[in-house]
């Protein structure tokens, strides 16, 4: 079944909801990529800032996020997203891996794919860094086959009309204003956001995927069934 | 309430960002209505002079007509800060599509940390308003301007107006940000009534045939612009990031402290912008649509009369960023129909109040090709612009020249003004008749078929008849009186028919032909034996292949 997770609330600090929101949509199977990379970028686009220059005293500067308009080839939609390559480049090789899943053997054309905000905590010795999530969001996917080309031109339009909405949702979630992770001395920055990436700091996030097979029951990433398969041996 | 709870330099600061905020506001709203794909880039180091950390181009004239329209004030209760945008066709029908409302209420929150969270709040709201939008319905409209109509926007202050919307128009909430003076909220209400004008008229819906409407009517623009990536850094050194506005702006570096947010450092600098270099671009072409009027800055407010296309009131829209390619001197500086070239007489009171009712035209950029930095006196008293020289020659000549236009084979416009006899086009028996019925349209309703198979298909499998251009094939075609696009009967020969007609019946493939496909095969099966021996012997081989793949 797919649910949504709640993290454990942290030791020290109060205790901390984990934020969950859900979105689904209906899409034809070659919408899925463009569907997914238009919410992931949304969020995204509110969760990143610009890279933190620290000086002296505590203090710190941000560099500037640019952001660029991005035209769906299958769908009648536009979205916005931060200009960076390198963050462009790791969600579409998530929502790749994601597309090609929802396209295997075993799957009936649902799945869902995850979009989790986390901090670290770090732990001594021998325990590892807990990761504690505080804002999840999920998209539910529903691929649809059409029988012909009325009703992919239909599809097309249907599909952003849809996406429209989820923007508008996403938005409004963003402008609640509710729980952010406090912003970080230098020591701590990599708990909480990514600084891998040259030219933006996305919060740490991490993107998972589920797929629904035809039997009902969720069925985890390939690897994962690998490892099973040849434990099962 | 009296704020006293607000240190002096809070206060300050509060207000500088409420007021860059506006601007910046006005700045997403406008560009996302221009028609062309917008891109910025991120930097890896802080540039200290992008407000809220985001980097959003100023257009100069759409913040030096936000900062009239404010006219110093920031919004509060009651004053709120609109920007309209609408459609003009250009048959001259405007319609209200959206209103960007920017409000200020009443609710307060005394706790909250100006220079830290309402800074990042404001930071956000602005990324929201960029995802935001792209998701109303006159987006894709925008998308599509500039050939049976423009984008017009128009930025106003006080009282929000929302009856030229329609009936049952929509609302969204951008967002809000809390303030210890206020809340901020932005918002968008837009109209869903599009009962003249649907989207899908506007649509390049593909005609039959592939043959595309453009290619009859003349384009006042080059064709749909090219997506240019908006990129302000290039040619620019590191000093300024934009192209300076009229004052020197100030800006604000602002440092944050993950220390206790009262500790907060921020300081504000006054930016020393080099002016860029003035652009020059390539004299337009002829104008911008025709709805180009010659607009004087003058420290007075104006409106004045258009000398066309039957904008009765004062309303008016122009283009203004063609501003800088038409007159690298003056850059506000528009070509238009002025009075026989002349300066418009200026009436000494505006016609609508004091707001300045002034629409803008939202059209696509060439590029980074703003105008150079104006005069440098202070924003409220530009020196006006020599108006007079005939820049335009003879206005109302290239006003005719726009609007007669070819209508196209498909177009499919409920409008008398088509007659069969002014068509000068292939397809002519297909244009809509005055009477638009799609009952009669045959494009959409064919005429009975003949008896015999349809002809495209006989001609494309006939086999044996050799390029000969029998009357056959076009005296049973159902849809085209053979009269191929882009050829006319009475100028030119025929070519392009003559070769359509033959390659309607092409001669047969020397490959299927009986005697050669049997001498191929008769070579196939005599090589036979000695493949498969070269294969056996490989056997092994191939069976390591396949056990891999398992």
């Amino acid at each position: 079944p797919l649910s949504t997770r709640c993290c454990a609330p942290s030791r020290a600090a109060p205790a901390m909801n984990c934020r969950a929101e859900v979105l689904e949509v209906s899409v034809e199977g070659r919408q899925v990529e463009e569907a997914m990379l238009a919410v992931l970028h949304t969020v995204l686009l509110h969760r990143s800032t610009g890279k933190f220059h620290y000086k002296k005293e505590g203090t710190y500067s941000i560099s500037t996020v640019g952001t660029q308009d991005v035209d769906c080839d299958f769908i009648d939609f536009a979205y916005v997203r931060v200009s960076s390559e390198e963050l462009d480049r790791a969600l579409r090789k998530a929502v790749g891996e994601f597309k090609d899943a929802l396209r295997g053997s075993g799957s009936d054309g649902m799945g869902q794919i995850s979009l989790e905000f986390y901090q670290k905590k770090k732990s001594r010795w021998p325990f590892s860094d807990e990761c504690i999530p505080w804002e999840l969001w999920t998209i539910k996917v529903n691929v649809v086959n059409l029988a012909n080309e009325q009703e992919r031109q239909i599809c097309r339009e249907k599909v952003g009309e849809k996406l429209c909405e989820k923007i508008i949702n996403i938005v409004e979630v963003m402008n609640r204003h509710e729980y952010l992770p406090k912003m970080p001395t230098q020591s701590e920055v990599d708990n909480v956001f990514d600084t891998s990436l040259k030219d933006v700091q996305p919060y740490l996030y991490k993107i998972s995927y589920q797929i629904t097979d035809s039997l009902g029951t969720s069925v985890t990433t390939t690897m994962r069934r690998l490892i099973k398969d040849t434990l099962a041996l | 309430a009296m704020d006293t709870d607000l240190s002096s330099q809070d206060r300050k600061d509060l207000d500088k960002f409420i007021k860059f905020f506006a601007l910046k506001t006005v700045q997403v709203i406008v560009q996302a209505r221009l028609g062309e794909k917008i891109c910025t880039r991120s930097s890896s180091s802080p540039t200290g002079s992008d407000w809220f950390n985001l980097a959003i181009k100023d257009i100069p004239e759409v913040t030096h007509e936000a900062k009239k329209a404010l006219a110093g004030q920031l919004p509060a209760v009651g004053r709120s800060m609109c920007v309209e945008i609408s459609l003009k066709t250009s048959e001259g029908d405007s319609m209200e599509l959206e209103i960007w409302c920017l409000e200020m209420n009443e609710k307060c929150d005394k706790e909250i940390k100006v220079s830290y969270t309402v800074y990042n709040r404001l930071s956000l709201l602005l990324k929201s308003l960029l995802a935001i939008t792209r998701v109303t319905p006159a987006y894709r409209l925008s998308r599509k301007q500039g050939h049976e109509y423009v984008i017009l926007y128009r930025i106003y202050f006080g009282e929000v107006q929302l009856s030229g919307l329609g009936e049952g128009f929509q609302t969204v909430r951008v967002g809000t940000v809390g303030t210890p003076v206020g809340t901020i909220t932005l918002s968008c209400a837009y109209r869903i009534n599009l009962a003249f004008m649907s989207t899908r008229q506007f649509e390049r819906t593909p005609p039959i045939m592939g043959i595309i409407i453009d290619h009859f009517v003349d384009r006042p623009y080059p064709s749909s612009s090219p997506m240019h990536p908006c990129n302000y850094r290039a040619g620019e050194d590191n000093g300024a990031v934009y192209p300076s506005v009229e004052d020197s702006q100030e800006v604000c570096t602002t440092s944050f402290s993950t220390s206790p947010p009262s500790q907060c450092v921020f300081t504000v600098t006054k930016a020393h912008f080099q002016t860029p270099p003035p652009v020059v671009t390539d004299t337009l072409k002829v104008p911008v649509m025709g709805l180009a009027f010659s607009h004087q800055l003058s420290s007075s407010r104006l409106s004045y009369q258009p000398a066309a296309l039957g904008v009765g009131s004062a309303d008016m829209g122009y283009p203004v960023l063609f501003a800088g390619g038409l007159n690298a001197a003056h850059p506000h500086q528009l070509i238009g129909p002025g009075k026989e070239g002349g300066v418009p007489t200026v009436p000494s009171q505006p016609a609508h109040g004091t707001q300045a009712d002034q629409e803008r035209m939202c059209t696509p950029l060439d590029g980074v090709h703003y105008s150079a930095a104006t005069p440098s006196s202070s924003e409220d008293t530009e020196t006006v612009s020599n108006s007079s020289e005939g820049k335009c020659g003879s206005p109302h000549d290239l006003l005719e020249t726009i609007f007669i236009r070819k209508v196209g084979a498909f177009v499919n416009k409920p409008i008398n003004q088509v007659t069969m006899a002014n068509l000068d086009i292939p397809f002519a028996m297909f244009a809509p008749k005055n009477v638009e019925l799609e009952d009669n349209d045959p494009m959409v309703n064919p005429p009975e078929s003949p008896e015999t198979e349809s002809p495209l298909q006989g001609s494309l499998h006939s086999e044996g008849s050799s390029g000969s251009s029998t009357g056959n094939t076009h005296d049973d075609f159902v849809m085209i009186d053979f009269k191929p696009a882009f050829s006319k009967d009475d100028i030119l020969p025929m070519d392009l028919g003559t070769f359509y007609r033959e390659f309607q019946n092409p001669p047969q493939l020397s490959s299927l032909s009986i005697d050669i496909g049997a001498q191929s095969m008769a070579e196939d099966l005599d090589s036979l034996p000695e493949k498969l021996a070269v294969h056996e012997k490989n056997v092994k081989e191939f069976d390591a292949f396949v056990e891999t793949l398992q």
